[in-house]
C-alpha cells in the first residue's frame, strides 16, 4: 500500500513537471516568439497608449460613439476581471423588463419611433459580458445619431460601418459582425 | 443565414468523422503496443518516465490491482490539488496576490478536476493563481482524461482477450495516453488557438484607459495551453469565468469550430480504436454510427428551439434572433446551439453561451444528454465505456426476449456483469434524483436559485446532473459557491465518476477470464442496423423512464409557459 502511494506520487510529480510546467512554458515561449501580438492580448493603441484589446468589448457611454451590447460583467459592465452573463432565464420577468427598458432607451437615444424594431443584440447581455462585436443591424440603427453628433454625413458613417463589418471567416464560419472598438477608433480618426 | 447554419453543422460532423477514423486506428496501435510513426519522439521520454517512477512496462495487472492503482493515483491528485489551493497565497506565480481558497471550495474543485468534471464554483480570473491553473488544474486535465482512456482500454482488453486474467498496466496506459495522444494534440491545438488570438503569457493584469475615458482591467494568463487540453480532454474548466464565451479563450468563429472539434475528436475516435482492438472493426463502427445518429437528432432539437427563440422578446418590438441573451455575436444562434450540444454530448462542460439563458427546450437537450450518461460520444474514455454498459444491457434484454444466453463478442454475459452494469446505471441516476430532491426541499438548496418558477428547479436539476455526469457545465445563475452545494456536488461528482469506473473495471475483470464461444447460427449479431437501433432505443428508454418526470416539471413546463403567453 505504502509502495503504491510512493509510486503514485512519483508519477504525479513527473506529470506535474511535464504537463503542468514544461508544457505551458514551452507553449508560452513559442507563442511569444511566433504570435507575440495575439499572445499578449491583441492590444489596440492610440497615440502610443493602450486603449483596449481588439477582442474585449468596452463601455461607450458617450453618445458620440457606437455603443456596445449590454454587459453583465461586473457592476458597470465590461469588467474584464469579472466575465460572465446575466444567467437570466427566458421566462424571467426581470429579464423581459430589462429588455423592454433597454429597447426604449435605444429608441429614445436614436430618435426612433416607439414601435420601431430594435436589433436583439443591442438589448441582450452577451455570454462573456465582454462581447467586442455588435451585428451590422445593431450598428446601422445607430448611424443617424452618430452622424448628427459628429457633423458627418450618414453616408460617410455608413461606409465606415461597412468597412468594419467582418464577414463569416473563410466565407463559412460564424456571423457577420462589427467590432465596436475598431469602428469607434476609425470614427475618431475620421473627425480628428 | 439558415442555410449557412446547416452547412456549418454538417461540415462539423463530416470533418469530425474524417479525423476520427485515422485517430482511432492510431490509438489502437498505441494501446496494443504496436509501432507508430511517432515512436521516435515519445519512446525515449516514455522509458525515462518508467525509470523515474519504477514502472515495469511488461508487468500486467488484474482488474482489482488496476482499480487500486487508479484510485490511489486519483487520491494523490486530489490531495495535491487540494493543498495547492489552500497554499496558493504562499506560492509563486500569483501576480494578483489571490488569497487562500476556502476549504469547501477547494474540496469541490479538487473533486471536480480529478474526475474530469471541471465543475467550477469559482471565477478563474478572480480566484486562482497562474500556478494553480497550470500545475494544479492543467495537470488534472491531462491525467483525468488519461484515466478515462485507460479505463476504456482496459475494458476493451477485457472483452478482447480470452481465458486471460490481466487487463493491462494502469501506469503504462496513462503514460501512453498522455505522451502519444493528449500532449501532442494539445501542443498543436494551443498554437493554432494562439494564432487566432487566445492569450498565452504570465503578465500581471493590464490596467488601461478605454477610448471614451473609462477604466478597464484585462485579466491575463497562460490561457492557450490550458484551453487546448480543456477541449481535447473533455474537461471543460475555463481559465476565465465565462469559459469559452470569453474572447481570450475563444476569440473567433474558427477557434469556436476548432474547439468543438477538439471536444469530440478523441471520443469519436475511440469506437474505431475499440473495433480494431477487439479484432472486428464493424463492432466499433456500429457504436460510432449509433452515437452519430443520436447526436444529429439532439443537435436538431437544440438548434430548432434556439432558432424558434423567445416569443416574449419578439413581442417587445425586437428584431433579429430573439434568443440572444447569453450568446456572443460572433457565434450567433447556430454555433451556440451546436456548441451546447457538443459540450454536453461529451462530458466537456465548456460553454460558449450561458446555458441558463437558453430557451427551455434548448436547455433541456444538454440536460438530457448528461442524463443519458453522456454516451453520445461522451467524455474521453468515459463515453465509450458508458456506451458499452448499454451494449451489455441491450444484449441482455435481447437475450431475454428470444430466450438465449446473452453473448457479446463471443462471451457469455452472466450475473456478475449484469450486476455491475446495473450499478453503473443506477449510481448516477440515484445521485441526480436524490441530490436534486434534497436541494429542492431545503433552504440551503433553494436559497441559491436565481430564476423563479420551473426554471429554478431546472437550475438545481442541471447542477446535480452535471456533477453526477462529470460534465461541469451549469445553469450558472445558481449560486453554487456555498458550503451546501460545494460539498453536495463534490460528493455527487465522486459518486458519478468512481461509481461507474469501478463496476466497469469489474466487468473487464469478469469478461477477461471467459472462454470465447464460437459463433453459431443462433448468435445475435451485435453489428448492423438492427443492433444499432436497439442500442439507441435502450439508451433513450432507460433515461426517459428515469428522468422524464423531473424534466416535465422543469424545462417542459417552462416551455409551455413561454409559448402560452
Amino acid at each position: 500500500m505504502l509502495k503504491q502511494f510512493a509510486k503514485s506520487f512519483a508519477m504525479l510529480l513527473v506529470m506535474i513537471v511535464l504537463t503542468g510546467i514544461a508544457y505551458p512554458l514551452v507553449i508560452t515561449g513559442l507563442a511569444q516568439i511566433i504570435f507575440p501580438h495575439q499572445a499578449n492580448g491583441s492590444l489596440v493603441y492610440k497615440g502610443g497608449q493602450v486603449v483596449g484589446s481588439q477582442l474585449i468589448g468596452q463601455n461607450f457611454n458617450d453618445p458620440k460613439y457606437f455603443q456596445s451590447r449590454p454587459s453583465a460583467a461586473g457592476k458597470n459592465g465590461y469588467d474584464a476581471t469579472a466575465s460572465g452573463g446575466s444567467n437570466l432565464g427566458p421566462t424571467n420577468k426581470e429579464f423581459l423588463n430589462s429588455v423592454a427598458e433597454r429597447a426604449n432607451n435605444i429608441r429614445q437615444q436614436n430618435g426612433l419611433s416607439p414601435n420601431q424594431a430594435v436589433p436583439s443584440d443591442l438589448v441582450t447581455a452577451s455570454a462573456s459580458g465582454l462581447d467586442p462585436d455588435i451585428t451590422p443591424a445593431g450598428a446601422m440603427i445607430q448611424i443617424p445619431r452618430i452622424a448628427k453628433l459628429r457633423n458627418l454625413s450618414a453616408e460617410t458613417v455608413k461606409n465606415l460601418v461597412q468597412r468594419n463589418t467582418a464577414s463569416p471567416q473563410l466565407g463559412i464560419f460564424g456571423e457577420p459582425r462589427v467590432n465596436v472598438l475598431q469602428l469607434n477608433l476609425d470614427l475618431d480618426n475620421l473627425t480628428k | 443565414m439558415r442555410t449557412m447554419d446547416i452547412v456549418q453543422i454538417l461540415l462539423y460532423v463530416v470533418i469530425l468523422t474524417v479525423l476520427a477514423v485515422p485517430l482511432g486506428r492510431y490509438m489502437a496501435k498505441v494501446f496494443s503496443g504496436e509501432k507508430t510513426w511517432t515512436d521516435p519522439f515519445f519512446r525515449p521520454l516514455e522509458k525515462l518516465i518508467y525509470r523515474l517512477t519504477g514502472t515495469e512496462e511488461q508487468s500486467e495487472m488484474g482488474w482489482k490491482q488496476y482499480a487500486g492503482a487508479l484510485l490511489i493515483f486519483n487520491f494523490c491528485g486530489f490531495i495535491v490539488l487540494f493543498l495547492l489551493q489552500l497554499l496558493q497565497k504562499y506560492l509563486p506565480l500569483n501576480p494578483q496576490g489571490f488569497g487562500t481558497v476556502s476549504p469547501d471550495l477547494a474540496f469541490n474543485t479538487a473533486a471536480s478536476f480529478i474526475t474530469n468534471t471541471n465543475w467550477q464554483a469559482y471565477s478563474g480570473e478572480s480566484t486562482m493563481s497562474y500556478l494553480v491553473q497550470m500545475a494544479g488544474l492543467t495537470v488534472q486535465n491531462f491525467v483525468s482524461a488519461a484515466t478515462g482512456i485507460a479505463v476504456v482500454v482496459a475494458l476493451t482488453r477485457g472483452l478482447a482477450r480470452k481465458s486471460a486474467s490481466t487487463i493491462g498496466n494502469f501506469w503504462v496506459d496513462i503514460t501512453r495516453s498522455i505522451l502519444w495522444v493528449l500532449l501532442p494534440l494539445s501542443i498543436i491545438g494551443a498554437l493554432i488557438l494562439t494564432q487566432q488570438g487566445v492569450i498565452q503569457n504570465f503578465s500581471t493584469y493590464l490596467h488601461l484607459t478605454t477610448l471614451d475615458g473609462g477604466k478597464q482591467t484585462l485579466a491575463m494568463g497562460p490561457v492557450a495551453s490550458q484551453e487546448a487540453i480543456k477541449m481535447f480532454g473533455t474537461n471543460g474548466g475555463g481559465f476565465f469565468n465565462a469559459n469559452s464565451a470569453h474572447p481570450f479563450e475563444n476569440p473567433t468563429p474558427i477557434t469556436n469550430f476548432l474547439e468543438m472539434l477538439f471536444i469530440l475528436l478523441i471520443p469519436a475516435a475511440l469506437p474505431f480504436t475499440f473495433g480494431r482492438m477487439v479484432g472486428n472493426p464493424k463492432q466499433g463502427r456500429v457504436i460510432f454510427v449509433t452515437m452519430l445518429v443520436l447526436f444529429l437528432i439532439l443537435v436538431g432539437v437544440t438548434y430548432s428551439s434556439e432558432i424558434f427563440g423567445n416569443p416574449n422578446v419578439t413581442a417587445l418590438g425586437i428584431s433579429g434572433p430573439s434568443a440572444m441573451e447569453g450568446k456572443e455575436v460572433r457565434f450567433g444562434v447556430a454555433n451556440s446551439a451546436l456548441f451546447a450540444t457538443v459540450t454536453t454530448a461529451a462530458s466537456c462542460g465548456a460553454v460558449n453561451a450561458m446555458h441558463d439563458s437558453l430557451t427551455p427546450l434548448g436547455g433541456m437537450v444538454p440536460m438530457l444528454q448528461m442524463m443519458l450518461g453522456e454516451v453520445v460520444f461522451g467524455g474521453v474514455g468515459a463515453g465509450l465505456y458508458g456506451m458499452l454498459i448499454f451494449v451489455i444491457l441491450t444484449v441482455f434484454i435481447v437475450g431475454l426476449m428470444v430466450g438465449r444466453t446473452p453473448e457479446y463478442l463471443g462471451k457469455k454475459i452472466e450475473s456478475w456483469e449484469m450486476k455491475m452494469a446495473t450499478i453503473a446505471i443506477l449510481v448516477p441516476a440515484v445521485t441526480i434524483l436524490v441530490g436534486s430532491g434534497l436541494a429542492s426541499i431545503t433552504k440551503a438548496g433553494t436559497s441559491s436559485i436565481l430564476n423563479p418558477g420551473p426554471h429554478g428547479l431546472s437550475e438545481i436539476l442541471y447542477a446535480f446532473t452535471s456533477a453526477a455526469a462529470n460534465n461541469g457545465s451549469a445553469f450558472a445563475g445558481l449560486n453554487a459557491n456555498t458550503p451546501f452545494y460545494n460539498i453536495a456536488l463534490g460528493i455527487a461528482i465522486l459518486l458519478g465518476r468512481f461509481g461507474i469506473i469501478l463496476p466497469v473495471l469489474a466487468i473487464a475483470g469478469g469478461m477477461v477470464k471467459k472462454k470465447a464461444v464460437p459463433e453459431g447460427p443462433g448468435t445475435f449479431q451485435t453489428t448492423g442496423l438492427l443492433f444499432g437501433s436497439l442500442l439507441a432505443g435502450i439508451v433513450i428508454i432507460i433515461s426517459a423512464l428515469t428522468f422524464f418526470p423531473a424534466l416535465a416539471l422543469g424545462p417542459i413546463v417552462e416551455h409551455l409557459m413561454m409559448i402560452g403567453k
